[in-house]
């Protein structure tokens, strides 16, 4: 600080604030900020976690819990082991990948409502279910993992390459996504007409659940989330490139094409394993990214991190509430997010001025 | 999906035209002279309709000295080709099954002068059918072209911003409580209804904006797919399966008590839309400005267009389940045939009945013994449609 200038009047000890730039906070200020934003998202997913593992038919508090998680002689070892362990993890997961996806879908597209299930993927992924389920017999859970994947792989491929390849626009990958959809959905429910075996193991999985999670599952889609999980991360400043512009993004050392099959593989690994595990959860991905644009602003560097760890808090809040409220029963995870997560999103539309509207 | 027309095909299409039709004056009444220049100046053909020329030429008949009715040519062609397909294959369909009938049978059991046998599977059995068909594929085209008019956007159908997942979710209530079908068609009308009161009411501020009322809708219908969803969960199978079949859009085993409600609404809200919205929406199209300047009411215009549309969408889905893709496709197929501007509404009602109708009979026939529900077929079709359609304009460099 120079001398001419009058020094700020400060009756504190703590060093003067540096001068305010014209717009908005210091740099410095709004990294901290974000930076204990993120912290606090991350302690409210912890303390989600645990409840999610404390709660249910018996109730645990969080020092059974932590005994249940560690002490093989403790009496909660199986309860949270055998069944509340890997329904978290696989909460965690499926959050983490919804989240994400979602967030890389809606800056890759410039789509506001980009979502793995208007772009067909949640769509490919249960095709690829259903005919596993009628045409190959397939029953076992962990089977429709490779299925999914695959069904998500293709469909996300055609939407590239339908929608336009190297000169994709936003409107030409919703459309594509809208048309596949459509039509995929069709011949789900055209299975699920001829089949009743499909039909009654399609309407629960569709509906979308972490119920029936095991240990084995979790094992079997954690690689895949995993690896997609770092492309994304990886993909943040190359997408931030590409938000102002083909021509933009290569001025400044951004690959448009390269980003966009690599944004497409990670979206495909993401969604593909998250739909296999948990069934089409179509909503956290729409909505995730809005709310945490209204947070961080438009930078991915802080938006992808945020959504990682905001969506999986959706996701297991969501789980913890409809084992709440169904009871004795439960409400799938799939209805709670989309009834809870659906005046949420309204209520964010109606107060932010979303692209324009 | 507005294909940008660039410059230089903007030029290869005026630059004809001023030499030819285009520059005599529409309604000038004796165009004998002009008759070989169309052949002349015939335009390449091209696909997407924003990149034509808007309209074609425009025609004015005089029936009488007070009254000049104004119409274009192509628009008026699409429009009678549309409906003499659908109603040439609506009698196929009537003839069709396991009792086959001629067309010049049909059309006199239809008459009223077949034999008892016939009057029978005509007018009792398969007429209904086909009629619910063409009804709800005219109402579901028109509501989708009124959406993606004041959307505009492609994708702003009604499919799309939850108004069938609420018809849906009335009907599944009635499913699920073991109601008739007369209850269930009941069921479908209200849950459409209360639906687009919700998403009106939500995205009103100021007026409805297009893209306000699409992430709306699309928040809506997410809500609604979960419900949705949940419901199936409850029902028993049996139900289950009936649901399902429902919601895929069925039109198997309708009678005169399903259709007469949707024949009542489309008599009702097909003028409402057509006569008293639809130049009024063409120049909403312009921009909301320039339709103000032009003395259009634009808001109050839209309420009652976006509420017949949801009407006509509700009543449509109570009859034939929500038919996947029609509200979507046939306004943009009608739009490419008749290459005009605006919301083509007449074009799109006769193309969604033309398409429900041969969708219908190829769901009865296409498929040897087995007889799938129409919306399988609509759905199967449209995405292929949607998909070659974006094929073909990329390979065109266009959108």
């Amino acid at each position: 600080m120079s001398v001419t200038e009058p020094s700020p009047a400060t009756r504190s000890t703590t060093p003067a604030p540096p001068p305010r730039p014209p717009a908005g906070r210091p740099a410095g200020a709004r990294w901290a900020l974000r930076a204990a934003g993120l912290a606090g998202a991350l302690v409210l997913l912890l303390a989600l976690t645990v409840l999610s593992l404390g709660f249910g038919a018996r109730p645990l508090t969080a020092a059974e819990v932590w005994h249940g998680l560690l002490d093989s002689d403790s009496a909660a070892y199986h309860v949270v082991h055998g069944m509340r362990l890997p329904r978290t993890l696989l909460g965690l997961l499926v959050g983490v990948a919804l989240g994400l996806a979602g967030g890389v879908m809606q800056a890759l597209t410039r789509n506001p409502l980009a979502d793995p299930g208007l772009l067909g993927i949640n769509a490919g992924a249960s095709a690829a279910v259903v005919t596993a389920i009628t045409f190959l017999g397939v029953t076992a859970f962990t089977g429709y993992v490779w299925f999914a994947l695959a069904g998500a792989a293709v469909v996300s491929a055609l939407v590239y390459t339908v929608g336009g390849g190297r000169g994709a626009t936003p409107a030409r990958l919703a459309l594509a996504g809208a048309a596949l959809n459509a039509a995929l959905y069709s011949y789900v429910n055209a299975a699920m007409i001829l089949n009743t075996v499909s039909l009654d193991r399609m309407r629960f999985w569709t509906v979308g659940s972490l119920a029936s999670a095991q240990t084995d599952t979790v094992m079997k889609v954690l690689p895949f989330i995993a690896s997609g999980v770092l492309v994304s991360l990886a993909l943040a400043r190359p997408l931030n490139a590409l938000a102002l512009g083909d021509d933009q993004a290569r001025a400044l050392g951004a690959r448009p094409a390269r980003v966009r099959v690599a944004s497409i593989v990670a979206v495909t690994l993401l969604c593909g394993a998250a739909t296999a595990a948990a069934g089409p959860i179509v909503f956290v991905g729409l909505m995730v990214p809005h709310l945490v644009r209204a947070l961080t602003g438009p930078d991915l560097r802080w938006m992808l991190p945020y959504c990682a760890v905001l969506a999986p808090v959706l996701l297991l809040g969501a789980d913890v509430l409809g084992r709440l409220l169904g009871r004795p029963g439960e409400l799938q995870v799939g209805i709670v997010t989309a009834v809870l997560g659906g005046p949420l999103f309204l209520y964010v539309l109606r107060r932010r001025k979303v692209a324009g509207a | 999906m507005k294909p940008v027309t660039t410059e230089k095909t903007a030029r290869e299409k005026t630059a004809p035209q001023r030499t030819g039709t285009g520059g005599a004056p529409a309604g000038t009444g004796a165009d004998g002279p002009s008759g070989p220049a169309p052949a002349r100046v015939r335009r390449p053909r091209r696909l997407g309709g924003a990149g034509a020329p808007p309209g074609g030429t425009l025609r004015t008949l005089r029936p009488l000295p007070a009254v000049s009715l104004r119409y274009r040519p192509r628009t008026l062609a699409a429009a009678a080709g549309c409906l003499f397909a659908a109603l040439a294959v609506g009698v196929l369909s009537v003839g069709s099954g396991e009792f086959p009938i001629g067309p010049a049978e049909v059309l006199r059991t239809i008459a009223g002068s077949g034999t008892p046998a016939q009057d029978f599977i005509v007018n009792e059995l398969r007429l209904p059918r086909v009629i619910a068909a063409l009804l709800a594929g005219a109402a579901l085209a028109l509501s989708g072209a009124v959406f993606q008019s004041v959307v505009r956007n492609p994708l702003g159908s009604p499919d799309l911003l939850g108004l069938t997942q609420g018809a849906s979710t009335g009907a599944l209530v009635v499913v699920i409580t073991g109601g008739s079908s007369a209850a269930l068609a009941g069921g479908a009308v209200a849950g459409g209804l209360l639906t687009g009161l919700l998403i009106f009411a939500l995205a009103w501020r100021q007026g409805l904006h297009g893209l306000r009322l699409v992430l709306i809708g699309i928040g809506v219908m997410a809500m609604l797919t979960g419900v949705n969803g949940y419901l199936l969960t409850r029902a028993k199978l049996m139900e289950a399966s009936r649901a399902v079949l429902w919601l895929t859009g069925s039109l198997d085993g309708r009678g005169w008590a399903e259709v007469t409600p949707l024949l009542i609404a489309v008599t009702v809200l097909l003028p409402v839309t057509v006569v008293g919205c639809g130049r009024a929406l063409r120049m909403a199209e312009m921009g909301d400005d320039a339709a103000h300047a032009l003395g259009i009411r634009v808001e109050r215009v839209r309420l009652v267009a976006l509420g017949s549309a949801v009407a006509l969408a509700s009543f449509a889905a109570a009859c034939a389940g929500p038919v996947a893709f029609v509200a979507l496709t046939a306004p943009q197929l009608a739009k490419r045939l008749t290459k005009a501007p605006g919301p083509n509404l007449v074009p799109a009602a006769c193309m969604g009945a033309a398409l429900l109708v041969c969708a219908d009979w190829a769901a009865q026939n296409a498929f040897g013994a087995r007889q799938l529900p129409v919306g399988v077929v609509t759905g199967l079709l449209g995405g292929g449609y949607l998909v070659w359609l974006l094929a073909r304009q990329r390979r065109a460099g266009r959108l």
